[in-house]
């Protein structure tokens, strides 16, 4: 038997990518482009091939360093993983061609080694099985994410990424602190082993166990931004770079892939008494991160923040699906965060055009001049918006109107319905107002001074956006592949037993 | 290919593809696009008639593909009478509307979008009348309320153009929210969402508990749709869209939705008392209030607005009503009310055209110039007061019929003729009002222009229906009654009740109602002066467009309010809020479960040495915190907190843990001195009572909340997976200092993540240095100048020697490492220091000329080393990081190790240096900078 090296070289991609163009700062912009780019389609490229691998239902576990769970780390390909990583990759190279064609990379240095190290952060989070490496990870990702946050400086970018450095860095001490309390007690850092450890656990300690694991998803709750622990997205989404923050659309996603992993695992229904210990809390706290973000989508000055409320709102829905905890919400949830990401990105994108497109207003949310192409402009807005909204015949209707049937089996389902309706018709009121500002309400006797609408930029910004009617075209494919996500993913036991069987590698023979 | 097994699907979708091509024709020709309206139109017509005649032989059509099976959503159409009638309505008046709307826009407004946008409404509407799964009926609802927020809003300059839009997509999109819970509902209860299924499940649903839940979800939609009250008022404001919009979406087809939705589950929902209260009571009130409130409206689209609620709500009452009859009564008004309201939309649209104003105070007298249109508008008009041999009033008849013994059980029953009569007189005035202001009642007052007859071809689609409206009333039975019987029959889901078309039914009580209408609406128009003086006078005047924008405007303000309440921007407020979490979470954690906080097991003893220890660690941490405004001495308090940490380390066996936080903080130290120097230099007092003690109960209570964390642990007996690791550390991994081992080997990918932390520090903190200049203070806290002599020769010359001893310490820490404590990590961490003392002792750059390495390279060989260690297994197959070690016996040396994963430890030695150097010197390199920055200035 031969050892499947496809999970290490999935993270080891990047990793050689931001070396390779570390090496090559020498020689130029030009080059790191070449290389930047060429990782960037090869991981693009990987990424396909392991959904494909990862769909046949099988766990590929990878001991590195050839030491036995859970002795070693292990990395764990299911079909959850296959799919963030897909996502990550799609949106690592449209994200790669926008910085590009607007010359953001060129705004300050490393920017190509920090956006590899990136990935090389998502993939080892999305793929780890081990929770102390994940830790490791969210380092690499909060250290590579602060750079790219700052990158081209700016008095608002520097506030909002202080604030986004320095809570995550608390957020890591109280990982520590959750991280160290599990190990006391189970005496193990692998997920499958501690799930073991969990399900015969005395009952002297589960309310010890339940502490650190809440303590945990506090710091999940961080990295998701879960209500009340958002205050860093607002601030420092709407100030980056449109490409970063494009690419941040999957940040926020590592946070709730964390919760379904870690707790999803941890706390499954064979954990006894301690067995969805988290999934009333997350569904209140996204009931209430949902109210908020839509409270802020309807009070943004600007379109970039409107945006990051959006994503906000996103995130709560996906918590909401998460917290419902069942196969059929979770498969529903994980469609929606197809949906959330990729859509919650062009929109970035586009917001970025637009302010281009205005000049000195920007993305203000006040009347301008008049803009060139706004017709072409103001109609991607306008799919955007019905698709970011969740207004039919978009994919966030179609995801919305899941997790709501989904719903109906939870004793919230009152609250989950009043609170997303409400909030969709929050959102559709500010989104018919911006676009209103944004195109029709304009000074025509006044002469913009927007940039030209850079047609390659724009060429990314659709391509995220028309996969919103490609999702909804392809909805039965997409969401029979997320109900065998979900499925996957509530076989808690054959996920312990492939991890913890996989022997060690025993020579050429 | 049969194309009659995809037919439906195409009717509805051929409207969306050509909207491009519409917008795209006017690129060459602007009549061009209104020629592809038609076109398409035509041809979703013409795909629609081979099946035609389905209904008509008592089947229903469905043509159904798999398409979301997770949700029971099926994309399947359905053709019965109902959907033929609305798709017919749909498709023909849409053709008048466009051949008007192509006489109707002038040269400046852009016809491609526009048919684009009108194309796709009509989509959207097929769409809801052909839907045979309800979540696509849902979807296609929802489209029509986005398109007709384009085509409201088309006139985009205009302020009420905008408001208008937004107001409508507000209203129904709400209205649909709503639906589609209540859809989701239905087909929870069902178990399908396809209407064959829904339908045959009337009494499943009915009996449900939760009926009334889904019925008010369902009736929010449809009223919000179909302008009933209370959520009428969005439909007068619509009416800045362009006059064909408002013909076509306004009266004849948008509007209708809701009450499809009425006919189409009327044999699911209705028959209850809630049902007759909720749809009846709206619709009654509907009535009354539209018709009233249309008098007085001098803009002539104003009243037909008012007029267009006032009917909706006749039809709505009549499915309130419940019986067959009133739903044969109210799908016949449906269609003689698109037929006269869509012809006196068009006149209206004409008289504006032709006049420059709608305002009826203004428009008299317009018989004598364009004699043709009057007759027109006359008809329509009186077919709208229900007047005989007209279309109007067949439908008017059944209605009054039914007011009178629809509801004969109820006690109140007796009031519904009397307020249903005194609705209809309103009618009859406010029509007479369109007839003789417009038409009589003297001269134009103040016109621009002299109005004359409009274009032939504008004129076309206002004849054709007008004569719908006379054939309708004169000759009902051929012309109405076969699509009338089929739609009646779908609507019941079965044999529709015997009625009778004809237009004589002798002397009843219907007639008299008639005939009071008649009589009393002359009576009112006559007075109608006293009465417009005693309206204005007394009744309050409500403006739906100014209270809707008060509302969203009080939203928009109180949303900011809490959003920005809770979000103040401020990091130590989000910072409070994390460990607030973090310790409400691990309460709530602990509390749930009955399990005791502490362990049995034995504690140390604590002996003196230890004591001191702790008590020196803490009251250095209250210094810290109490004394952090004078930042100098609260970073040496730090340094005295890692000095004890290191010492504990110490104690517990730790040396390695010792050595690293020992030379960490040597680092931190400089790296913060040099960053104190930009820092001003006093700091204010900040802190106001209240949140210093909110900020010293939450940090108390952290601090006790990680203690019993820590205690918890620590009072438990523990097993973990450590043993194997004392086990295998020699015989696996081929070291003896197992915390090295665990470094390189055991949890080497751990580390590899760790240094590339450390490495983006490094390069992360040059870039954002890079191109940063921050101005130096001129002088320190006291008012000293900084020292001129910033390189001393006695420090110069001592640093100059002790270099290469220090490199030899760290060489040596490094290659025992894999044994004795040490290793790459704290080898690099002292090689670094040796580094940067010769940087603080002989300035950026004498150092920078005589060490010409490239820190980035550095970083970057030592990241290679790394990865290429791991990635070597992985050519024998091996797992990635997968180590080797062997043992060589040099003559001297004598036998050692050498192990793969010392050349790990030597990349992680390189990023160390190479990471910790950089970010040194470039801050190093920014004070001085600074420096002369601040110099410069001085002079």
């Amino acid at each position: 038997m031969t050892v499947s090296q496809l999970p290490v070289l999935l993270i080891l991609l990047p990793l050689l990518g931001g070396i390779s163009t570390l090496f090559a700062r020498p020689k130029g912009i030009g080059l790191q482009r070449v290389l930047s780019l060429t990782f960037t389609s090869a991981l693009l490229l990987l990424s396909v091939y392991t959904v494909s691998i990862a769909n046949s239902g099988d766990y590929s576990v990878y001991l590195l360093g050839n030491w036995t769970a859970p002795f070693g780390i292990v990395l764990v390909l299911d079909r959850l993983s296959s799919l963030m990583l897909l996502l990550t990759a799609i949106l690592a190279i449209v994200a790669l061609c926008y910085a590009i064609s607007q010359d953001t990379d060129k705004k300050g240095q490393h920017f190509h080694v920090l956006y590899q190290i990136q990935l090389f952060g998502l993939n080892g989070a999305f793929l780890t099985g081990d929770l102390f490496n994940l830790f490791v990870f969210f380092e690499v990702l909060l250290l590579a994410s602060y750079g790219l946050l700052l990158h081209g400086g700016g008095r608002l970018r520097t506030k909002g990424g202080l604030h986004y450095v320095v809570i995550n860095l608390v957020g890591s001490s109280l990982f520590l602190f959750a991280v160290g309390t599990l190990y006391g007690i189970l005496g193990t850092l692998n997920i499958a082993d501690m799930s073991t450890h969990i399900n015969q656990l005395d009952t002297a300690d589960q309310g010890i166990v339940a502490a650190a694991g809440l303590l945990l998803l506090v710091v999940f709750g961080i990295k998701a931004a879960i209500f009340p622990l958002y205050l860093w997205l607002p601030g420092a989404y709407a100030h980056t770079s449109a490409a970063v923050a494009a690419l941040f659309a999957i940040m926020t996603k590592v946070g709730l892939y964390a919760i379904i992993r870690v707790h999803g695992t941890l706390f499954s229904e064979q954990a006894g008494g301690l067995a969805g210990l988290y999934a009333d809390v997350v569904l209140v706290l996204g009931l209430v991160t949902l109210a908020m973000a839509v409270l802020g989508v309807f009070a943004s000055r600007a379109l970039k923040e409107q945006t990051a409320f959006l994503i906000l709102a996103s995130v709560a829905t996906i918590l909401i699906g998460v917290g419902i905890n069942t196969t059929a919400s979770l498969a529903a949830t994980l469609y929606y965060l197809i949906h959330s990401t990729l859509i919650g990105a062009g929109l970035f994108l586009l917001a970025d055009i637009i302010a281009r497109a205005r000049g000195s207003y920007s993305d203000r949310l006040r009347a301008g001049a008049p803009i060139k192409h706004a017709i072409f402009i103001g109609s991607v807005f306008f799919i955007t918006a019905i698709a970011i909204v969740g207004m039919p015949p978009l994919s966030g209707f179609i995801g919305k109107v899941m997790i709501l049937e989904a719903a109906l089996s939870s004793t919230f389902s009152a609250w989950i319905y009043a609170v997303i309706l409400l909030g969709s018709l929050l959102m559709i009121m500010a989104m018919a107002r911006s676009g209103s500002i944004l195109f029709y309400q304009v000074d025509t006797s006044l002469d913009g001074d927007g940039e030209k609408l850079n047609l390659r930029a724009m060429a990314m910004a659709l391509i995220l956006v028309l996969a919103s009617p490609v999702l909804v075209i392809a909805a039965g494919p997409v969401s029979e592949f997320t109900q065998s996500v979900a499925s996957q993913l509530s076989n808690h036991q054959a996920y312990i037993n492939a991890v913890m069987s996989q022997p060690a590698y025993q020579g050429g023979k | 290919m049969n194309l009659l097994a995809f037919n439906l699907p195409l009717v509805a979708l051929i409207p969306f593809l050509g909207a491009p091509i519409a917008a795209w024709a006017a690129r060459f020709n602007r009549l061009a696009s209104a020629w592809v309206a038609g076109i398409v139109t035509f041809l979703s017509l013409l795909i629609l008639m081979p099946v035609v005649h389905i209904p008509f032989d008592n089947d229903t059509l469905i043509q159904s593909w798999s398409w979301l099976p997770a949700l029971g959503l099926d994309f399947a159409f359905r053709l019965d009478g109902l959907s033929l009638l609305f798709s017919f309505l749909i498709l023909l008046i849409g053709l008048l509307v466009i051949l008007y709307a192509r006489y109707y826009l002038s040269p400046q407004d852009s016809m491609g979008r526009f048919f684009a946008y009108m194309l796709m409404f009509m989509g959207s509407m097929l769409g809801i009348v052909l839907s045979e799964n309800l979540i696509q009926l849902v979807i296609f609802w929802e489209l029509t309320s986005l398109t007709s927020f384009l085509l409201i809003s088309y006139w985009q300059y205009s302020q009420d153009a905008r408001d208008g839009a937004r107001m409508a997509l507000t209203i129904t999109g709400a209205g649909g929210l709503a639906m589609l819970a209540g859809v989701l509902m239905i087909g929870n209860i069902v178990g399908s969402f396809n209407l064959t299924d829904v339908l045959a499940s009337g009494d499943l649903i009915r009996q449900n508990e939760h009926y009334l839940t889904v019925l008010v979800l369902i009736l929010l939609g449809v009223f919000t749709k179909s302008a009933q009250f209370p959520f009428h008022f969005w439909l007068p404001h619509a009416m800045a869209a362009p006059t064909p919009v408002s013909a076509y979406l306004h009266s004849a087809t948008m509007v209708k939705a809701g009450i499809f939705v009425l006919a189409r589950l009327f044999p699911v929902l209705s028959g209850t008392e809630a049902w007759g209260w909720l749809v009846g009571g709206a619709g009654m009130i509907t009535m009354v209030l539209g018709a009233y409130t249309a008098l007085f409206k001098h803009d002539l689209k104003g009243l037909l607005a008012y007029s267009t609620i006032s009917h909706l709500g006749l039809i709505t009452l009549l499915f309130g009503f419940s019986t067959k009859l009133a739903a044969v009564a109210a799908i016949f008004h449906i269609i003689n009310h698109a037929t006269f309201k869509a012809s006196l939309f068009m006149v209206a649209g004409i008289i504006d055209h032709e006049c420059g104003t709608r305002d009826m105070r203004k428009v008299n007298g317009l018989l004598k110039y364009m004699p043709h249109t009057a007759v027109l508008a006359m008809i329509a008009a009186s077919a709208m007061a229900g007047v005989p041999l007209l279309n109007g009033f067949l439908s008017k008849e059944m209605f009054f019929q039914q007011s009178l013994v629809a509801t004969d059980h109820h006690p109140l029953s007796w009031a519904i003729p009397i307020i249903v009569t005194f609705g209809a007189v309103f009618s009859v005035a406010y029509s007479l009002r369109f007839i003789h202001d417009v038409f009589f009642n003297g001269e134009p007052q103040g016109l621009t222009k002299t109005p004359h007859e409009p274009p032939r071809f504008m004129r076309i689609p206002v004849d054709i229906l007008v004569l719908l409206c006379l054939g309708v009333g004169m000759v009902p039975v051929l012309i109405v009654a076969p699509i009338l019987t089929v739609a009646v029959a779908a609507s019941l889901q079965g044999v529709p009740p015997d009625y009778s078309l004809a237009i004589w039914h002798g002397f009843n009580l219907p007639l008299l109602m008639s005939s009071i209408a008649l009589v009393f609406g002359a009576i009112v128009y006559f007075y109608r002066e006293k009465l417009f003086r005693w309206h204005d006078e007394n009744l309050p005047r409500v403006d739906a467009k100014t209270l809707f924008n008060r509302v969203t405007h009080g939203l928009l303000v109180l949303s900011g309010k809490i959003s920005r309440l809770f979000d103040r921007g401020s990091l130590q407020n989000a910072i409070s809020w994390v460990l607030l979490s973090g310790v409400a979470a691990t309460l709530y954690g602990f509390l749930q479960f009955d399990s005791p906080l502490f362990g049995d097991r034995t504690l140390l003893d604590a002996n003196l040495l230890t004591m001191v220890q702790v008590g020196i660690l803490i009251v250095a941490s209250i210094l810290t915190a109490v004394m952090h405004h004078k930042r100098l001495v609260a970073l040496i308090i730090i340094g005295v907190i890692g000095l004890i940490v290191s010492l504990g380390f110490v104690k517990f066996s730790a040396p390695d843990l010792a050595l690293t936080q020992l030379s960490v903080e040597v680092v931190t130290i400089v790296l913060l001195l040099l960053a104190l120097f930009f820092l001003p230099q006093h700091s204010p007092q900040e802190r106001s009572h209240k949140r210093l003690t909110r900020d010293l109960v939450l940090s108390v209570s952290a601090g006790v909340t990680v203690m019993l964390l820590a205690m918890a642990v620590m009072t438990r007996d523990y097993s973990s997976i450590s043993g194997f690791f004392l086990e295998n550390s020699k015989p696996g991994g081929g070291g003896t200092n197992v915390v090295n081992v665990i470094l390189v080997d055991f949890r080497g990918f751990d580390t590899l993540g760790e240094i590339v932390v450390l490495a983006l520090a490094g390069l992360g903190i040059f870039a954002l240095l890079e191109n940063l200049r921050l101005p130096a203070p001129l002088r320190d806290i006291d008012g000293r100048e900084w020292s001129h002599d910033p390189h001393p020769p006695i420090m110069q010359t001592l640093t100059r020697l002790l270099f290469p001893l220090m490199l030899m310490v760290a060489v040596f820490i490094f290659m025992r490492g894999h044994n004795l404590p040490g290793g790459g990590f704290i080898a690099g961490l002292i090689a670094a220091v040796a580094l940067i003392s010769q940087y603080l002792a002989n300035g950026i750059a004498w150092t920078n000329a005589r060490i010409k390495v490239d820190m980035h390279k550095v970083i970057a060989i030592g990241l290679t080393a790394a990865f290429v260690t791991g990635f070597a297994a992985m050519f024998l197959s091996y797992p990635f990081l997968t180590t080797t070690f062997t043992y060589l016996k040099w003559p001297i040396v004598g036998k050692f190790e050498i192990a793969s994963a010392m050349i790990f430890d030597l990349g992680v030695f390189l990023v160390v240096v190479g990471a910790t150097v950089l970010i040194l010197v470039e801050l190093g390199k920014l004070s001085h900078a600074s420096h002369s920055l601040a110099q410069q200035e001085k002079k």
